[in-house]
């Protein structure tokens, strides 16, 4: 008997079907994974069963009888609870405030009992592995712990049912472990958990079932276990089963042979800045992607903003052609041929607000403006191309960015960076939260533009993604460089071993 | 491994700590600033020290306090009301207007009338999302010019009629005036609210990220609409005391007053974009507004139009203090 299924629900948004006839059930201490590429109605789904949305179409029963949630909170207090891609909590708000929002503990007067509430928000958080002072205001917390904590406040309720967007996509693997043990936990308590995932890996670990979504519709439902995982990418993506074999899980062709003699277009010499970064060299020839790998918060992020001018450096050298980039800030960064792709496209990259035409525009005024006016001809002119050349998908160049697909969002950033002419493009994350197909789309585009010349330095926390897509891999581990894998020792072993022998000669000079 | 976790911790300690001074400084600056002017004037001027002086300071910040007050609510909901200074001189019209049918009226009338423009504000915003700054601005406009007809234009002035309501507004109990008393009352049933209920979590949930307050399930629109009906209900009470103190309702005064509220609310720490705030801190920024007016009296041939000039200069220091506390809090 499921505890929650919806049945031939149908959603209709201005211009598009976002859900057709989709059924789902989820069985009481299921893990089942809902996938497919974004756009594919997951959302949609995820928001109808949370009372953000209401079906145009279609049943929803919950705990075998007919229900319609009115809003989040409806379906919160029926024992749905969800946890965001993005945490959805308050940051200026203390931690045990953020736990117990709309349910702290109330004493004989009716006020809330702040005392029993953080001693209660510690005991809670020590078990998730959160261990800082509850009184902090959660925005000073790392966005692992933050989403710890989004975890704990969804599961602390008397929740049946807990849905979860991309959980892990801000986590350390040692967060994932925790993340997981919470939910064998719940798994073993009999509750129904919905897991949406991009990562192939964490679905075969945790989950028991699967629900495919593609254009709205269910092209696949049933037990995970039996499905090959090459048979569940190409459902998701529509693509035929031996394409997928033969193309391989990322869209990067191979080498980019660049030229191994040529001067290099990006040489970093012994860059430190206070307690972050240690002494980081390493140099990037035209036509080369050289890959930054290591662990969450290994300096990675860092290094790419250090050399963009956007993070403060105490000492080291950053050359662009040649020229040494002297006091770099974000401007002269810029006018030195350094184009830099933040990791949160929201908050540092895209803005939502304006078309892409203005978006792109952004990167090209200063450029372009002769005494500060700027034709609109030649605009549209420099649009069109990018538009064409990175095959974005849009009703036209004044479409909001903000409602475009996470893929084609991240092809408007890019082609704001490319429309500043850079020499060398530093690429922080350029596929997180964006859908296979799209993925594997900016992927091949990363290799066309090394193929151009440019030289790319690609941060990325998938290492199939960093071993297919980069030439070399330079590793970081606690801010400094700790290995390079060069050649045919560009594999996901020899990544993993790097850091992970990182991890222990790193350790030794302190036990002696 | 313990060798290793020691630096760990440490570092993280200090972090915290800067991190509390941080959060101390931006919380209790203005108490600081308003200790340090006070002890300045009491050194200064021997009038200022008086117990009597104290009491004029208590009893001309009254009606002030209680619109800040009402403002800290919105403002820490990420709002806005400049609908109060209307308010407050409509309050103080129709208070004195109403005392001749006795008390209660004279104090219920303005509430019922200003806490209505309240609702009309608080709906508007949270279900047609219309900015804060315009239902209000234009709340303002519709609340002068009530005001204007009721009063004909400025050419009546209603006299408080009822004795019992005068003498709520002149009389003193310790040299305090009653006053006083009642907004210290209401700001100990603020504070209760805002930092020990459900519902003043919801203010600064709502203040601090709207779309995660509703999706964690905070009622974000009825919060909305309850502080727009505060803050008018609080507008109309200060014009009601207002009219009680002087025995009439005077038209002229008022204007601007919604900003001095603000001005108020920010030096008191609040963050103009919402989220955090505290009473305790709007206290300290209304009295330290009014012992500035007050020394500049004590100085005697200084226009109390450079009150003003020094509030101005006050409000744009604390906001740039705001901003760098603001920034240093990121970098930790």
């Amino acid at each position: 008997m499921p505890i929650l299924e919806v049945t031939d629900v149908s959603k209709v948004f201005p211009g598009v079907r976002a859900l057709d006839g989709v059924s789902f059930a989820l069985q009481p201490g299921e893990v089942h994974a809902l996938v497919g590429e974004n756009g594919a109605g997951k959302s949609t789904l995820i928001k109808l069963l949370t009372g953000v949305y209401q079906p145009d179409g279609g049943e929803l029963r919950y705990r075998d009888e007919p229900a319609r949630f009115a809003t989040p909170m409806d379906a919160q207090r029926a024992g749905i609870s969800t946890i965001y891609q993005e945490v959805n909590l308050v940051p200026l708000m203390s931690v045990a405030h953020n736990l117990f929002l709309g349910r702290e503990p109330r004493n004989a007067f009716g006020l809330v009992d702040e005392r029993r509430m953080i001693r209660e928000a510690s005991e809670i958080l020590v078990r998730y592995g959160v261990t800082t002072d509850v009184r902090r205001p959660l925005g000073t917390m790392a966005l692992g712990a933050q989403q710890m904590v989004a975890l704990a406040r969804a599961v602390m309720v008397d929740a049946k049912v807990v849905i979860m967007d991309e959980p892990t996509s801000s986590l350390e693997p040692r967060e994932v472990e925790t993340l997981f043990g919470v939910i064998r936990d719940l798994h073993a308590r009999g509750i129904g958990i919905v897991y949406v995932s991009h990562r192939l890996d964490e679905l075969y670990q945790i989950c028991d079932a699967v629900t495919i979504l593609r254009d709205g519709k269910v092209v696949h439902t049933g037990k995970l276990a039996e499905l090959e995982r090459i048979k569940l990418v190409s459902l998701m993506l529509g693509r035929d089963m031996s394409a997928v074999r033969r193309e391989g899980f990322t869209g990067f062709a191979g080498d980019h042979t660049g030229a191994a003699d040529a001067p290099p277009v990006l040489r970093v010499t012994g860059l430190s800045s206070r307690h972050r970064l240690h002494d980081i060299s390493f140099a990037v020839r035209p036509g080369e992607v050289v890959g930054l790998g290591g662990l969450l918060g290994a300096g990675r992020s860092e290094t790419i903003k250090a050399i963009g001018g956007a993070y403060p450096v105490d000492a080291g050298e950053i050359e662009v052609g040649g020229r040494t980039l002297k006091n770099p800030t974000p401007v002269r960064a810029v006018q030195a041929g350094i184009a830099v792709q933040p990791e949160d496209r929201k908050a540092e990259g895209i803005v939502a607000g304006l078309s892409i035409r203005e978006n792109i525009a952004l990167a090209v005024l200063p450029r372009m403006a002769r005494w500060g006016l700027v034709s609109d001809r030649r605009i549209d002119k420099i649009v069109d191309t990018y538009m064409t050349r990175l095959r974005i998908k849009a009703s036209g160049p004044d479409q909001r960015v903000g409602d475009l697909s996470g893929g084609n969002q991240q092809k408007v950033l890019l082609a704001r960076l490319l429309a500043t002419q850079p020499r060398v493009l530093l690429l922080d994350e350029p596929t997180r939260g964006i859908d296979v197909g799209a993925k594997a789309e900016v992927q091949a585009l990363i290799d066309e533009l090394a193929a151009d010349g440019l030289g790319v330095v690609l941060v990325s926390s998938d290492a199939e993604e960093l071993v297919e897509g980069a030439d070399r891999v330079v590793v970081l581990r606690d801010g400094a460089v700790v290995g390079e894998l060069t050649g045919t020792n560009v594999t996901t072993e020899a990544l993993l071993e790097t850091i992970a022998a990182a991890a222990v000669s790193s350790e030794e000079p302190h036990d002696n | 491994m313990t060798a290793l976790a020691v630096p760990v911790e440490t570092e993280e300690r200090t972090s915290e700590r800067s991190d509390r001074i941080v959060d101390l400084v931006q919380r209790q600056g203005a108490l600081a600033v308003l200790v340090v002017v006070v002890i300045i004037a009491a050194a200064a001027f021997p009038n200022f020290r008086g117990y009597d002086n104290a009491g004029t300071i208590l009893i001309a910040a009254a009606p002030p306090a209680l619109i800040a007050l009402g403002m800290t609510f919105v403002i820490i909901t990420g709002g806005i009301d400049l609908s109060v200074g209307s308010l407050y001189v409509l309050g103080g019209v129709v208070s004195a207007y109403a005392s001749k049918w006795g008390f209660l009226p004279a104090l219920l009338v303005p509430l019922a009338l200003c806490g209505l423009v309240g609702v009309v504000n608080g709906v508007l915003i949270a279900y047609t999302r219309m900015a804060p700054f315009i239902v209000t601005l234009a709340a303002l406009l519709g609340a002068r010019g009530l005001m204007r007809a009721l009063s004909n234009e400025g050419s009546t002035t209603y006299l408080v009629g009822d004795d019992g309501f005068r003498s709520f507004g002149t009389g003193s109990f310790l040299g305090i005036g009653y006053p006083v008393w009642l907004v210290a009352v209401v700001f100990v049933l603020g504070m209760v609210l805002l930092s020990r209920t459900r519902f003043g979590r919801s203010v600064y949930a709502v203040g601090g990220s709207e779309d995660a307050a509703s999706l964690m399930g905070v009622a974000v629109r009825r919060t909305k609409v309850t502080v727009y009906v505060m803050s008018g209900l609080l507008a109309g009470l200060a014009g009601g005391i207002n009219a009680a103190k002087l025995g009439s309702g005077v038209t002229v005064l008022g204007t601007g007053m919604e900003l001095d509220a603000i001005a108020a609310v920010v030096i008191g720490g609040t963050l103009l974009t919402g989220g955090a705030g505290t009473i305790a801190g709007t206290i300290a920024g209304v009295l330290l507004l009014g012992v500035i007016q007050n020394m500049i009296n004590q100085v005697g041939n200084v226009p109390s139009s450079y009150q003003q000039v020094i509030s101005g200069a006050f409000l744009a220091v604390v906001v740039v203090a705001q901003t760098y506390l603001v920034k240093l809090r990121r970098r930790t």
